[in-house]
Order: C-alpha cells, then structure tokens, then sequence
C-alpha cells in the first residue's frame, strides 16, 4: 500500500510565484464583484436583508424548493408596493441541507458575513430547534415556518417566532372533536420519529379523550426510512381510524405499502397532508385513499368558495387550480405549508414598520414590536385566513381544513375555528431578556 | 397479527431487501475482488439506475411495462458507460492505487449525487411498476411485483455466477482476479478487463436500482443506504467471494427483516453492525472469503 505516486505527499506541494499571483488575482476578483458593492449611504438605500435558511438539499428538498418560490412571489409583490419601509428588500438563500448543524451553522453564517437584518423561513422543526440557539446568541430575530410546536412551548428563547403557520399542538385541537365524531374513536397514529412527530404523539392523546376517543397504539418510523411494509403488522386489528403523519422524500411510498396491505378493507384513513406534500394524490397506487380525509394548512385545489386574496395568492406564487406548478402538472406544491412563508413576510413588514426598523441596531425593537402584533385580517396579506398571534409564545392561532379524496381531488368539508385550537400558554418569552 | 403470518410478512419483507442487496453487494464485491478497488460511489451508480428509470419510463408513454422493460435495458447500459468514462478518466490514471482510489470515489460520490441534485432535482419520483397485482393473503394483502423482484433478482444472480465460472470472459475475470502480473504476462488484457468489470460493476447496482424503483421512488439520495448495507454484506461475505456476497445479503436481508418487525429497525441495524465488528475481528477474511495472498 505505498503511496507510490505521491498522492498524500503534501511536502510536494511548495508555494511558486505564480501560484501566489493567482490567488492575489482571485481575491482581488472576489472583492470586485457584484456581492461586494458597498452602499454608500448604508442604511436609507441599502436593502432590507433577508438570510433564507432553505432546505434545499436533504430530505426536506421538495418544501425548500416550494418555500423558495412562496418567498420570490412575496418580495416581489412587496418589492413592487414600495418595500418596507421605503427599502426594498433583499432575500439571500443558503442551504442547510436540512440538517441540525448546518442549520445552526447557516444562522451563523447569516448573522457575521451576510449581516442579515433577520433570519427566516425553517421549516423541520429538528433544523428550528437546533438553530434557535445560534439565533439566540447573534441576537437575529429568526421567523420560522415550521408548524411545529416547540416555539409556542417557550422552550427556545425570544428571538424565535412564528408568526405564520399555526402550530401542531393547536391543530390537533382543533380538529380531534372532527375526527372523534365523523372517523372513529378507536385511533393508531403513525409519525415520524422526530421533534415534529413527537408533537403529534404527545397532544392527539389528551386531544381525542377530552372527546371521549382514544389513541390505541403509536408507531413511531425513522423519518429516513424508505419501506413501511415491516411497521404495519403493529397496527391493532380493532383500529378504526390510522392517524397518519409522514414527511420526507418516502411519503409516496409509504401511502401505497398502506394500500397494499389493507387493501379496499381498510380502517378510516386521517392524514396530515405531510404525508403527501409535493406528491400528486392522483399517482398509480394511492387508489385506496379515495374517501379518506386530510388535514390542509391552506387547501392544494382550489375550492368553489375561495376568497379573492386567496385567488391572487396562488397567481402570483404560480400554481394552478390543482395545486401544480403552472405549465407542469407533474409539478406539485406544498400548498399545506408554504403560505406560511408568504404570510410571515407580511408580519415581519408589519413589525419592521411598527418599529420604524432602521438597521440590524433595531433588532431588539423589531423583537418588541412583533410580539406587539395581536391579530392578523384575512386578506392580500393573510390569504389562508385570519389568525390571532400571541405575543407571549410568539406563535399565531389560524383556521385549519379538512378535507376529502373526492374524484382524485380534495375538497374541504370542514374548517376548524381560532377558538377551537387556543390553549393554555406555557411560559412567557416577554419576560426574557433582550 | 398472530405469530404465524406475521413471520411470512417478515420474511417476504426481508428476501426483498436481500434480493436487491444480494446484486448490488455482487456490484461491489467484484470490483473490489478483480480490481481491489474500493468503489465508494457504488451506491451513487445504483441512484443513477433508479434516476434514469424514471427518466425513461416517463418519456415512453403506453402500458408501464413497456417503460419499465426498457428502463431495464437502458439504464444499465447508460450507467455503464458513465462508469467506464470514469474508470478511464479517473481509476487508470491513478494506476489503481489503493488509497488514492478511496478518495477519488469519494469525489465521484459528490459529484454524481450533485448532478443528479442539479438536473433531476430533490424530488422523490415513482416509476410506475410493470404490473401492479395485489397478492390477497388470508391476513393481509403482499404486492405481487415485490414477489417478483425476489425472482428476477435470482435469475441474474444464476446468470452472472454462470458468465463468471463458465464462459471465456468469466475465466478471464477470474485469472485477473487471482493474480494480474501472470494474466497479463499470458497476454491477458487486464486494462481492458479492468475498465469491463468497473462498468459490470455498475451495472448491477443499476439492475438493482431499476427493480427497486417502482416500490420506492427515485431521490438524489438514495444512493447512501445500499452503499452502506452493500459494504456490510461485503464484509460479512467476504470481498471478492461470489457465493459469500449471496448468503451474505440473503443473511443480512432476513434478519433486517425480522427483527426490524418483532423488535426495531434500529436494533436491524446495531445488530447488522455487530456482526460486521466480529466478523472483522474473528475472520477478517469475511465468512467465505479467501486469506489474502
């Protein structure tokens, strides 16, 4: 096992002259280039900053790329209104690989070489809890669009919000009355095992006995796990409802092992629409899910009683009445989720104005006057519906839907109240300092 | 379930996994036993089988099993002749050395799962199956194309074990395997058998991939799972040994199987790990590998 060629011999490697002018010629490239122009009167023109932490690689690829587009679709309508507060606003993306350490790495990166004004648009919730220390000790306001919830638990600290999407625990208290009434009351639920599925694991419980149900038995899957066929035989026989939340690139695979193993003789079917975000509903093997219900964050088709705000909403992000990119019907979104994105922009411009946000200096009056912000109108703004925010937990309170597989689409046959999914708060961040 | 059905469900499980680990650990296996390469992209040739199977059954439109049937034909050829440019461009000019092949897969690693990343993106896209029959048993319903698999997968194994003991190209193989100064001082073209086996290498995990696909969708990613479990049963086998990789995978498979049901997939794996810590420590030539000369 010589190394007979020298490969590892880094002795061999001296410093020439002219490999030392090369590397003062791409440095001094670097310098020149477009990223490096320093504003002059920095803070009346320069552009808001933005840091988008994007899942762009690993398994959360599918809503990166979707958080991405709901992003570009929100600056660009805010850009085209004049920005906030008269400066436009700039969004500058690194990827986290959807991975805990990156993400914190990323928060890192955005708080001393971007010099981000914020830090925005997390959505797996092991990347938000593994982040939000960095975002604690930069002092970077860090807008999450996770749905998980461990920020309205007050167990990250005063820099995290989420402002855009409600959180699990409210879903499911929302919506378990719906599913103790109409699916069953005898429940096995299915997540992935992580923080998001724990969420799951540890509010259906409490949520369904308060309605008289009952969880009978929880199966937690890796969420890097790509054959599901082997976790199915620990579903009781006496199940009447599989509760059922997947994410990552396997959901497809995971829905149609279900089918196959159950066949048309299956339990009732109740889904968070992770398991099928990205995915058409209408792919070969999910036959077997016709008739069975979902919840939607904001509904993937469009449906007959759809507000206006709503409509020009799917415009400008650019999906169609099927919840595909439009031009490519293959293209399918992640409808349940991303508005979050586009209705977290609007609140932090809210709060950047409330605050008369001048500069990173600010960032403690923009943490202020977010936690300010109480209720937010359904509207332009607000396309999925009205939400009330608690500045306490910094989490927002929306509606939720329900819908049904009807003829290879989903049609919402229940929407939930705010009130049905308020609770208790946990802690209070208010009182953290800054 | 009771115990009974519940095993049979563990045990189809597990021949599944073992039909498509048993081609893919073969892959590697006879790369490393011929050219004593250690090809750590392997798992990235399998992801471009799955990811050109996609690509191919969606451009030919008609019944699924006319883009499947050609997806297996295709796809190989195709990552085939991606892995004799590589071993060309790449392995032959490092003249095959050990430790700077280990790196240089490595960098093959990355750049293949980056370019599968940058033109076919980070979805993960089903490949529809040839058929799509529901075997209705007593206690629960078995897809009868994951049956299929399992026999599909054994006719190529009867194959290459055929190709490779009793034909030219397979003595020939073998002599370079046991030792390649004497094959090429008897007029052995070991370059041109080190270029084929490279590619035949690839090949298989590719086979294996475009089985595979229609149960578990083509993503960018992949790749790192049958790497890993190919290394594993490589190990266990014996690197180099045909008959050690095969009892190796169906071991390997089986156990993951059953005990990922009655216990944990976690324990599977911790269980799959232990095995290769003791084989290494007990008999570092692998169950039925030969002592190194």
């Amino acid at each position: 096992m010589a190394d007979k060629n020298g490969f590892f011999d880094l002795s061999k490697t001296t410093l020439t002259r002219r490999t030392a002018l090369k590397g003062l010629a791409a440095g001094a490239g670097l310098a020149v280039a477009p990223g490096f122009v320093r504003y002059s009167q920095a803070q009346s023109s320069a552009p808001i900053k933005i840091g988008f932490q994007s899942h762009r690689t690993g398994i959360g690829a599918a809503y990166g790329r979707w958080y991405e587009k709901t992003t570009a679709a929100a600056v660009k309508a805010i850009n085209a209104a004049g920005g906030i507060n008269g400066r436009q606003v700039e969004v500058i993306i690194e990827d986290d690989g959807t991975d805990p350490g990156r993400g914190a790495e990323v928060v890192g990166k955005f708080a001393t070489q971007h010099k981000t004004d914020i830090v925005f648009g997390t959505l797996f919730s092991h990347v938000v809890i593994g982040s939000a220390p960095a975002a604690g000790e930069n002092k970077m306001p860090y807008f999450v669009v996770s749905e998980g919830h461990h920020v309205a638990s007050t167990k990250l600290n005063r820099y995290v919000f989420q402002p855009g999407i409600t959180d699990v625990k409210s879903q499911i208290q929302s919506m378990a009355p719906w599913i103790a009434a109409n699916a069953g009351k005898k429940v096995t639920q299915i997540f992935p095992d992580f923080a998001f599925g724990y969420d799951h694991r540890d509010y259906l419980p409490p949520a369904l006995k308060a309605q008289g149900a009952e969880v009978i038995a929880q199966i937690a899957i890796p969420p890097t796990e790509s054959s599901f066929t082997k976790y199915f035989p620990q579903i009781p026989p006496e199940t009447e409802v599989i509760y059922h939340v997947m994410v990552g690139p396997a959901v497809l695979t995971f829905v149609k092992e279900l089918g196959e193993f159950y066949g048309s003789n299956r339990p009732q079917l109740f889904g968070f629409m992770d398991s099928l975000e990205a995915t058409d509903i209408n792919s070969p093997g999910l036959e077997f899910l016709d008739g069975s219900h979902f919840w939607e964050g904001s509904p993937r088709y469009a449906q007959a009683d759809d507000s206006a705000a709503q409509k020009a909403y799917r415009a400008a992000v650019g999906i169609d009445d099927n919840g595909a990119a439009v031009g490519d019907p293959k293209d399918v979104s992640t409808a349940s989720h991303m508005f979050g994105c586009w209705e977290t922009l609007y609140v932090v411009k809210k709060a950047m104005e409330d605050a008369g946000y001048k500069g990173p200096e600010d960032r403690a009056k923009l943490v202020e006057a977010t936690e300010a912000l109480t209720a937010f109108a359904e509207g332009p703004e607000h396309p999925q519906g009205p939400k009330t925010f608690n500045g306490k937990i910094h989490q927002c309170f929306g509606i939720q839907n329900i819908s049904k597989v009807e003829g290879g689409k989903l049609k919402v046959v229940h929407k939930t109240k705010i009130e049905d999914g308020l609770y208790e708060a946990e802690g209070d961040y208010t009182k953290q300092a800054l | 379930m009771h115990f009974g059905p519940h095993l049979l469900l563990a045990a189809l499980e597990g021949l599944v996994t073992s039909a498509v680990l048993a081609l893919t650990a073969l892959g590697l296996s006879l790369v490393f036993g011929v050219m004593r390469v250690v090809n750590v992209a392997h798992g990235e040739f399998f992801m471009l089988g799955a990811v050109l199977a996609w690509a191919i059954s969606t451009a030919i439109s008609g019944h699924p099993a006319l883009g499947f049937l050609a997806a297996l034909v295709i796809a190989p050829l195709i990552v085939g002749a991606i892995a004799l440019v590589a071993e060309r461009l790449v392995l032959r000019r490092l003249n095959y050395n050990p430790e700077a092949t280990i790196v240089a897969t490595i960098g093959m690693l990355y750049i293949i799962q980056q370019l599968a990343l940058t033109f076919y993106g980070p979805e993960a896209r089903p490949v529809e199956p040839p058929f799509s029959y529901r075997i209705l048993l007593p206690w629960f319903g078995y897809s009868g194309y994951k049956l299929s698999i399992i026999a599909a997968s054994a006719l190529l194994l009867i194959v290459t074990w055929l190709v490779l003991t009793r034909t030219r190209i397979g003595l020939i193989m073998r002599a370079t395997q046991y030792d390649s100064e004497t094959a090429q001082a008897f007029g052995i073209p070991v370059d041109r058998v080190y270029g084929g086996v490279f590619a035949l290498g690839a090949m298989l995990a590719a086979i294996a991939a475009v089985l595979i696909v229609p149960i578990s969708q083509a993503h960018y990613l992949m790749g790192q799972d049958p790497l890993l479990l190919s290394f594993i049963v490589v190990i266990i086998g014996g690197l180099g040994s045909l008959r050690g990789t095969v009892v190796a995978a169906v071991l390997i498979g089986l156990s993951d199987g059953i005990i990922s049901m009655f216990f944990s997939p976690t324990l599977a794996k911790i269980i799959a790990t232990l095995l290769v810590a003791m084989v290494l420590v007990f008999r570092p030539q692998g169950l039925f590998g030969t002592a190194s000369r």
